[in-house]
């Protein structure tokens, strides 16, 4: 029984061991992330861009690189985890959420303007 | 060898009522299976967020985000969800050291950081309602606290889960049922605070540029 189980742990451990992060890896994902997020704010509270849509724009990429720092080194996201498992979840997800944004706002947006008061008086 | 150590341990302490091949199957699935779930998260964040992009705009003549947001609140906030971050991390490194201590001091960290978010948000959110932004107000407001709300849930839940952590590797130490849970925490944990960048990009920052 011992036996057993302790031959499964010896066959689990290596897959396991490359699924966390090193000291290192934390460290530049922390720092990474306190400039990206220090950025954006500095960039709304100050203006410094003078216009809004470059703001937006700017903030946007910032949130997105980010995100992208949280995945892979704090969620130690790569091609190999769990056999690319992972990481096929993650596109299969991330196609879903464009879809579910990108269509939600183009949609609504033509369903909020198709619906303005004057169109009612429309024949 | 330091292996057979902890597979040792694991057998002394606990008593193993399912077939080893079994076990050793699952503890690699579950890791898998709790992604797929924290992707269908995703989505559950990806329909609040829509929500929010099409409604954030709907003021009903109501207060709007300037009047309401208070950025350098928002990035103390911030701060606190990234350093929570960055601790459950040291307590994953400690973990798979097999530091029982260390590990759970980190947890602690993390908590208290996370507590402090959760206590942040409620006292934003108090203050709003003093303000008469309720989520009956407007349709920008029922999304705004929807979409902050469901995330303020998901801390909310994460914190009795790291607690209920503690005490359980308080009482069965590192063993390897221990860690894959630490490892779930991780996950859900991390991606917590992806969920986060969202938040204050497009509904605080997001909102202050409309």
């Amino acid at each position: 029984m011992s036996d057993a189980v302790h031959g499964d742990h010896g066959a689990g451990e290596p897959a396991h061991s490359d699924s966390h992060g090193s000291l290192r890896g934390y460290l530049i994902g922390f720092i990474l992330s306190v400039i990206l997020t220090a950025i954006p704010f500095w960039l709304v509270m100050s203006g410094v861009l003078n216009s809004k849509i470059a703001t937006q724009l700017a903030i946007t990429t910032l949130a997105v690189v980010q995100i992208g720092v949280h995945m892979v080194y704090f969620l130690h996201m790569n091609t190999r985890s769990e056999g690319g498992w992972s990481i096929l979840a993650l596109a299969f997800t991330l196609i879903l959420v464009v879809i579910a944004l990108i269509g939600s706002l183009w949609i609504i947006y033509h369903l909020n303007a198709n619906m303005m008061p004057d169109m009612g008086q429309m024949p | 060898m330091e292996m057979t150590a902890t597979g040792g341990n694991a057998t002394a302490e606990a008593p193993v009522f399912c077939l080893a091949e079994e076990q050793s199957h699952a503890a690699g699935s579950t890791l898998l299976g709790f992604w797929i779930y924290v992707m269908s998260d995703c989505l559950l964040f990806a329909a609040l967020f829509a929500t929010y992009g099409v409604l954030g705009g709907s003021y009903a003549g109501g207060p709007t985000p300037k009047d309401l947001f208070e950025l350098p609140l928002v990035a103390v906030n911030t701060s606190m969800l990234l350093l929570s971050s960055i601790t459950y991390g040291f307590a994953m490194l400690t973990t798979h050291q097999g530091r029982v201590g260390a590990t759970q001091g980190w947890l602690i960290v993390t908590a208290l950081f996370g507590m402090a978010f959760v206590g942040i948000e409620l006292h934003e959110f108090a203050q709003m309602f003093h303000d008469g932004a309720t989520p009956q107000r407007s349709a920008f407001l029922s999304a705004f606290f929807t979409l902050v709300g469901t995330h303020g849930l998901h801390v909310t839940v994460g914190l009795i889960w790291m607690v209920t952590l503690m005490l359980q590797v308080g009482q069965r130490g590192l063993i390897a049922d221990n860690v894959r849970r630490l490892a779930c925490l991780s996950m859900f944990w991390h991606f917590l605070d992806v969920i986060w960048i969202g938040v204050f990009t497009f509904v605080y920052l997001g909102g202050m540029l409309r």
